[in-house]
């Protein structure tokens, strides 16, 4: 719309006409008070904090509901307004208990801070005020009555943001009260967004309530360990007897592609940090064949002495197991130490999506993968199977938003009901994925019995820009068949899910017995390959064959990092003890009690690094909890290469390389090894060495040095903003991928379930016992 | 299952909402209306009429305890089969309003929202009931009893009283 100017305390602002005042203010650095407006959520003016002088306008009026308009003039702060506002912090807290300090919101309320700023400190309410006990409305939100200031927030979040609807507000008056769908309890997704946008301190967070006061912990932006989606999470650690203990998580600065969203996992699901199965000594498998405690220099000892031994045989004698779950540095490394330090071919993970050939077909083709961002605003997105409300929150919760905010048109095919349907522009019931394509591209028989198809493709075919957003049911030669029908289209981008923190990362780093870091293949003439020299090069073996391997005795040796391929692939107890298994984990799980040696690692909530979402938001994690006893997977990996006797500068190019600062490559030559290659492109850069070979920022730059999809700002990504990969950049082969096993096994984790990691958070569990107990009751009825 | 196999009201009931719903652009409008009418049928909302009337609708339970909570002339406890509203408002209270009130509260053992143990009356002081010129006013269930002196809330009881005894004995 059309800019318009108008006066606000003397000063001319200029907006698009329409805006509301409110937020004009806002970005002209003029603060109005406010409790029920909330950006993005309907309009309430419940609250009247925000009154101003209108000119020419007998009555003050509601910042928060007022567009501005050409040639308006508004006064903000003046005697007049502030004794308005004091008035009404003094309704406001007629009945308010100003329990602040047992609060949990005391520190950071709304109410406290109005109140200081405008002082209406003494009450002229003299009436005995109602006190109601709190309430317990679900394992996770409370309500404490007499606090809420009824600015509906709350009831909002949930109904327009969630698309839940499970708040109330009920009766009226001084009796009006904010009432939950199950009359005593709560029956809903469990987010914590309601607990989020109050104000005040009337719902708070059992994971929380009255543990600590926000200026007692350290506040560390990091990412959420669960879903695909990389929401930006803020944890609040504070000092415990044995290291740091994280005590709330939420999205404290609002800022990431996640905005104000959490999930219930990345909102509660944080205990399994500090559960009572958490692993924190090394375990070693004694002669009577029980694992037992030991010091981590004799685990790493005999680790590498074994794995030393096992090399010595030969190549490819050792199966190596990454993580969808670990940093990208972390998995970088580890594919590197096995191919270069355990000289094997055979390393793989638990994969979730087919990112290879996601890779191969953008290859060269610019500007086709969508970020987050750029889904949760176009104007029209076709999300083809998967579900993403329970499956992908955050992107269910972007795609609510800009359905209701920008209008966006959503296309769904699904071979079953989701949630998204409300928001649907069209849905399409659908009994096979591969014939939606064959039928998108012309060929009219592929659905013909199929009601509504016609429509469907009419107006999926008169977008002019489309994000594609599949499931994990498109794979191989579907997924190439998709991408190969909006590749020939202007305008069509493409995401596809996948099922943990990093499975992205993951498949981007190499962890693959057939590619290299970048989908390269293994043998080539990229720098990578001259760089590691002498590698194996034939394929190795995926996962299950792996395993498989290890079962029989063909693989010496077994080093699983993050995973637990026993439960996934239903391995007999004892099947492993034909061959060496080492594993890194923060829990004993079915894999672990096989083991030989067990390692005991840190969760991403505990280590430095970054993490790349489905959508190839590449963000930087952090180490926010301390666990006694645990390293992350990224020391432990080094720590083992230097007790192989390897020189870990090959590994990690920390520090300089020749005592001299970077010299270009001149002294010695351009080709005289990896550290000096990597010290040119770091002086090419800018950048300084890294002094440590623990660093994992030092792999981070090999990382953005040998693979081009990962261009990094790093003053970007440092500051916490994500950084969106660029898939097809740089050498792609083709070939390499013709007839390829994709491998993939979805998992379709839930709203509280998140593989082994939501087994072992207590909150989640309690979660997800509490919402089947609606459901199977549901059932019975 | 059916809507009908289902129904809680009469058929008359029943009907009147299928036509009440069609009768606004949107099916939530007759929210309203269909509270009151299942409450006169029923006596009061209960949650098995509460959760009939929202699907009836298409909203959640929830969305009609949001609005029906606001009106107080909507019950969620069952009253006496005869309900006493007793306006005190301000043309009733100068003309002895709360004598009136006064005097039912005596006559029944009840207080405001109470009701007595047989069931057959419950009381309520409420605000102006639009009979000012006739003050003071009561209202029993839809019938208006105005002009009142104490007496003669003794005979308007004793009528209410015959009144069941013979419904009852038929
Ligand atoms: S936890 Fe989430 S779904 Fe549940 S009431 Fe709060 S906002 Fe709604
Ligand atoms: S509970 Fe909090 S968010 Fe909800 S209405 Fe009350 S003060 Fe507002
Ligand atoms: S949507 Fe995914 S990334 Fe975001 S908080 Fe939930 S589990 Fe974590
Ligand atoms: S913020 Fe404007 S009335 Fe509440
Ligand atoms: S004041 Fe009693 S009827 Fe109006």
């Amino acid at each position: 719309m059309a800019d318009v100017t108008f006066t606000v305390d003397g000063k001319k602002l200029t907006a698009p006409a329409g805006t509301l005042l409110i937020e004009a203010c806002r970005k002209a650095g003029i603060e109005i008070p406010a409790f029920c407006y909330y950006p993005g959520l309907s309009l309430q003016a419940a609250c009247r904090m925000c009154v101003v002088r209108q000119e020419k306008v007998p009555k003050l009026q509601t910042a928060c509901t007022t567009p501005v308009a050409e040639g308006q003039v508004f006064i903000t702060d003046s005697p007049e307004i502030a004794q308005a506002r004091k008035a009404t912090l003094q309704l406001l807290l007629g009945n308010h208990p100003l329990d602040c300090p047992v609060c949990d919101a005391g520190g950071e309320c709304e109410l406290q801070d109005m109140t200081f700023k405008y002082g209406a400190g003494e009450s002229l309410y003299a009436e005995a005020k109602q006190h109601r006990e709190e309430q317990q409305w679900s394992p996770v939100v409370y309500f404490d009555r007499p606090r809420c200031i009824l600015c509906y927030r709350c009831v909002r979040m949930c109904g327009e943001g969630m698309d839940v609807w499970a708040l109330g507000i009920q009766n009226r008056g001084v009796s009006a009260v904010i009432a939950p769908n199950g009359g005593d309890h709560l029956d809903c997704e469990q987010c914590g967004m309601c607990i989020d946008v109050c104000p005040v301190g009337a719902l708070t967070s059992g994971t929380y309530r009255y543990k600590s006061r926000p200026w007692e912990m350290n506040h560390v932006s990091t990412v959420c360990t669960h879903c695909g989606d990389g929401c930006k999470v803020t944890l609040g650690v504070r000092r415990a007897d044995d290291g740091m203990e994280i005590v709330r998580a939420d999205n404290r600065d609002k800022s990431g592609i996640n905005g104000d969203f959490l999930c219930a996992k990345g909102r509660f699901g944080f205990d399994f940090v500090h559960g009572k199965d958490r692993l924190t000594r090394p375990l070693v498998r004694n002669a009577a064949g029980v694992l037992e405690p030991t010091t981590w220099e004799k685990a790493i000892r005999l680790v590498a002495q074994k794995f030393g031994e096992t090399v010595g045989t030969g190549d490819g004698q050792i199966g190596v197991i990454g993580s969808p779950r670990i940093t990208n540095e972390e998995n970088y490394l580890l594919q590197k130490f096995a191919r270069t330090v355990l000289r094997t071919q055979h390393i793989d993970h638990e994969r979730t999506a087919d990112y290879p050939t996601f890779s191969r077909m953008l290859a060269g083709a610019e500007d086709r993968a969508a970020s987050h961002r750029e889904i949760a605003a176009a104007p029209a997105i076709l999300v083809l199977g998967g579900n993403p409300t329970e499956e992908h929150p955050l992107l269910a919760w972007s795609l609510r938003t800009n359905f209701r905010l920008n209008h966006a048109r959503l296309y769904l095919a699904n071979t079953q009901p989701i949630r998204l349907e409300r928001q649907a522009r069209q849905t399409l019931r659908i009994s096979d994925y591969d014939a939606l394509v064959r039928y998108l591209g012309g060929e009219d028989a592929a659905m013909a019995s199929i009601a509504g198809a016609a429509e469907f493709r009419q107006a999926l075919l008169a977008e002019e820009s489309l994000v594609v957003v599949a499931g994990a049911e498109y794979r191989g030669a579907s997924l190439a068949a998709l991408m190969r029908w909006g590749l020939c289209r202007t305008g069509v981008k493409f995401a596809l899910l996948s099922d943990f923190a990093n499975a992205r990362g993951a498949a981007d780093m190499g962890v693959y017995p057939d590619l290299l870091p970048g989908y390269l293949p293994l043998a080539g003439e990229q720098p990578l390959h001259s760089e590691y020299a002498g590698m194996p090069t034939n394929s190795g073996l995926d996962l299950t064959a792996m395993v498989e391997a290890a079962t029989t005795g063909a693989l010496k040796a077994l080093y699983v990092v993050g995973s637990d391929p026993v439960t996934a692939l239903g391995v007999a107890q004892g099947a492993l003890r034909n061959s060496f298994v080492v594993v890194e984990d923060c829990f004993l799980t079915a894999t672990a009690a096989e083991a030989d040696v067990v390692l005991p690692a840190a969760s991403l909530y505990e280590k430095t690094g970054t993490v790349t979402s489905c959508y190839g938001d590449i963000q930087m994690v952090r180490k926010a909890a301390d666990v006694a006893g645990v390293k992350p997977d990224f020391e432990i990996v080094v720590r083992l290469a230097g007790a192989m006797g390897v020189d870990v500068r090959k590994l990690v190019p920390f520090g300089q390389s020749t005592g001299v600062h970077a010299d270009m490559g001149q002294s010695r030559g351009a080709q005289a090894g990896e550290a000096d290659r990597h010290a040119v492109w770091l002086t090419a850069n800018d950048l300084e060495p890294r002094l440590s070979p623990f660093d994992p920022l030092a792999t981070l730059d090999e990382v953005e040095r040998l693979v081009p999809s990962y261009r990094l700002d790093r003053l970007n990504l440092f500051a916490g903003n994500e950084m969106t990969t660029t898939p097809g950049a740089g050498f792609v082969s083709l070939d390499s991928l013709v007839g390829r096993k994709d491998g993939v096994v979805a998992t379709h984790p839930g709203l509280f379930r998140s593989g082994e990691l939501g087994r072992k958070t207590e909150m989640l569990q309690k979660l997800q016992a509490y919402q089947e107990g609606f459901h199977s009751a549901a059932a019975a009825d | 299952m059916s809507a009908e196999a289902m129904t809680l009201f009469s058929t008359e009931l029943a009907a009147r909402f299928d036509a009440l719903v069609e009768r606004y652009p949107v099916r939530r409008s007759a929210l309203i209306p269909m509270l009151l009418y299942a409450q006169d049928e029923i006596g009061y909302l209960s949650d098995a009429v509460i959760e009939e009337v929202a699907r009836r609708i298409g909203i959640t339970p929830l969305d009609v305890r949001n609005v029906a909570t606001y009106y107080s002339m909507l019950r969620f406890k069952p009253a006496g089969k005869f309900n006493v509203q007793v306006c005190t408002n301000i043309s009733c209270m100068l003309r002895g309003g709360y004598k009136i009130f006064e005097r039912f509260q005596e006559r029944l053992g009840i207080g405001h929202k109470g009701v007595t143990a047989d069931g057959l009356f419950s009381l309520e002081e409420v605000e102006c009931i639009g009979a000012c010129c006739w003050a003071p006013a009561v209202q029993v269930n839809y019938d208006f009893h105005d002009e009142l002196t104490e007496e003669q809330v003794d005979a308007i009881l004793d009528e209410y009283r015959s009144r069941s005894q013979k419904a009852g004995s038929r």
